[in-house]
């Protein structure tokens, strides 16, 4: 059921968004474990390159994980070997402007907008973008099945970075 | 004459005196004249690195770059010839293209539409009246750039008068012909490009490249997260017969794996790595027989070397690492991820594992790429202190010397290929 212009009160949403909150404040607070629990075993997390693309596997990405790369990616930055994450920026990130994209008693697709600020060693840098999250509803505990992060300068050059988007 | 750097001589002494056999003074970072020097003595003096001829499929194909600090388009004519144009309008000096990639049938200036051809050369101008007797548009051409390439690696230099593209390189274009192999019987194409910045010298990334002592300690946490086979192919620390060779020009090859340096020999004993399986599959499905997908396979990681250019690309492994300096402080990095090109049902498969492959250790959220990053930000935060205190390119001079093939030798961790580049560096901004 397409539910363009389903209302932000709407229960499923609400629960959707509480989801997407609860993940960027698990990220800004570095907290990978929990944030891998977030995901459904058969999610995909992404950072295309390619503004346009919707096929991820035959493209390069910034960042392509499934559950054994999201897994691996976790211990690098949990672990303490990786100097990139063991020094790396503080972030606070704010994820609004929600518009509901589908709504089913299962599932949940929302985009958003991100805006980051990462701060490190006297520099602030700025990381916008536009999120997708694919949100499977359960009474086990809803799960994202699909996050995929367009930065705006996808194609420019961006820092080298100590976080997660 | 060897003159000291102390902290009274060091901002005073030329820069050739900056570079000495085993040390170069910290002030090759830091200094912003130094910086102002690079780009005219070396930028502007020889051969840059500017595209693959798989990213100008066909005419009218281009690509946005840069020589140095000079914005250019390359781009393929009608007949088949690369251009390297300066984008900029001869009319007011207006950027001509400001798309990265793409296909075009000629550049309009958005500014007043002078429009140019491919070949750069001036086509037409609106309402050209008020033009009449003082402008020949024949001598309006956009600024070219000579361009060769070798290897399907295309160079360009605001440099008429320097040697051919194929002397620059010498012995280097058998390391070029061995890279190329990695195509496993195809062509080599480009598949995609990471960009990332640091907050450091140019230079910081050209020693990186031929820096084997960083690898275990800097890439802890990649060798970590890589299966045990991957790990122990990059294991060269300890191993005699990994070694750095100077090929000369301020070039040299650093050969990690050396049982793939060359691709085509292959005695058949080195068993596929198990995390292909699937691939073989797929390969022999395709209709390959064992001995075409041992050849692809065997060279999804790509050849067993990192071969740094003088003064602005790798080839490594298996992707192209193209450095541009913004500032003394400032670089940015493209990561260039390269595959076989070829029928979808053979290519496709193979290309997909190397996406993956170059995700695992390259770009902005790699398991490489960031803690090189930090490493070098550390260098140029350090190189602010004591600019005349020396950063050290010693290790393995005293067991260095002569290989066969008459290159300086020396193993893979020691900085031979560091002081090849510096050796360089030295000469080119000796010349006035």
């Amino acid at each position: 059921m397409n539910t363009a212009g389903t209302e932000l009160t709407d229960s499923r949403v609400i629960r959707a968004v509480q989801l997407v909150w609860h993940e960027a404040d698990l990220l800004d607070h570095k907290r990978y474990e929990p944030w891998q629990d977030l995901y459904s075993e058969d999610a995909y997390y992404v950072v295309p390159i390619d503004p346009e693309t919707e096929d991820f596997p035959n493209t390069l990405n910034m960042v392509y994980d499934d559950a054994r790369m999201r897994q691996m990616r976790v211990a690098r930055m949990t672990e303490g070997y990786a100097i990139a994450a063991v020094d790396s920026a503080r972030t606070v990130r704010t994820v609004s402007r929600f518009v509901v994209e589908n709504v089913t008693d299962d599932e949940v697709t929302l985009r958003s907008a991100q805006v980051l600020v990462a701060y490190k060693r006297g520099r602030h840098d700025l990381w916008a973008g536009e999120v997708t999250h694919r949100i499977r509803l359960s009474d086990d505990g809803d799960r994202i099945a699909l996050k995929v992060v367009r930065l705006v300068d996808s194609e420019d050059a961006v820092p080298a970075a100590g976080f997660l988007l | 004459m060897t003159v000291e750097f102390t902290a009274d001589t060091v901002h005073g002494l030329a820069p050739s005196d900056l570079v000495r056999e085993d040390r170069v003074a910290g002030r090759m970072y830091t200094d912003p004249q130094l910086f102002e020097l690079e780009m005219t003595r070396i930028y502007e003096r020889t051969w840059v690195w500017v595209a693959h001829e798989s990213e100008l499929p066909k005419a009218g194909s281009f690509k946005s770059t840069y020589v140095g600090r000079q914005p250019v388009i390359v781009v393929k004519d009608r007949k088949g010839t690369v251009n390297t144009l300066l984008n900029r309008c001869r009319h007011r000096g207006a950027s001509l293209c400001e798309q990265r990639t793409g296909h075009a049938n000629g550049f309009t200036c958005p500014y007043h539409a002078w429009s140019y051809g491919l070949d750069g050369k001036l086509r037409g101008i609106p309402y050209p009246d008020g033009y009449e007797g003082v402008l020949e548009k024949s001598e309006l051409s956009l600024r070219k750039l000579r361009t060769e390439s070798y290897g399907g690696m295309v160079f360009a230099t605001f440099a008429d008068g320097i040697e051919p593209l194929a002397d620059f390189l010498g012995d280097v274009k058998l390391w070029i012909d061995r890279f190329m192999k990695q195509g496993g019987g195809y062509p080599v194409k480009v598949l995609g490009t990471h960009q990332f910045r640091f907050h450091g010298n140019w230079k910081i990334q050209l020693e990186n490249t031929t820096d084997g002592y960083h690898f275990p300690i800097v890439h802890r946490s990649w060798m970590a997260s890589v299966d045990a086979e991957t790990a122990d192919m990059m294991s060269f620390m300890t191993d005699p017969a990994a070694i750095t060779h100077d090929l000369g020009n301020g070039h040299s090859v650093m050969q990690m794996v050396p049982e793939h340096s060359d691709l085509d020999v292959d005695d058949g004993t080195e068993p596929l790595q198990a995390r292909f399986a699937t691939l073989v599959t797929e390969l022999k499905s395709a209709g390959l027989d064992d001995a075409a997908v041992r050849k692809l396979v065997r060279a999804v990681h790509g050849t067993g070397f990192n071969l740094n250019l003088f003064p602005n690309v790798s080839m490594s492994n298996s992707f192209l690492r193209v450095l541009r300096p913004i500032s003394a402080n400032e670089t940015l990095i493209e990561h260039i991820a390269v595959g076989p090109e070829g029928p979808a049902e053979i290519v496709d498969p193979v290309n997909r594992e190397r996406l993956r492959i170059h995700e695992h250790f390259q770009g902005p959220f790699g398991f490489g790429t960031p803690d090189d990053a930090e490493g070098w930000d550390r260098v140029q935060r350090g190189a602010q202190a004591a600019p005349e205190m020396p950063v050290l390119v010693n290790r393995g001079l005293a067991r260095e010397s002569a290989g066969p093939e008459g290159w300086p030798t020396s193993h893979v961790t020691d900085e031979t290929g560091m002081r090849a580049a510096y050796n360089q560096w030295k000469q080119m901004m000796s010349d006035g």
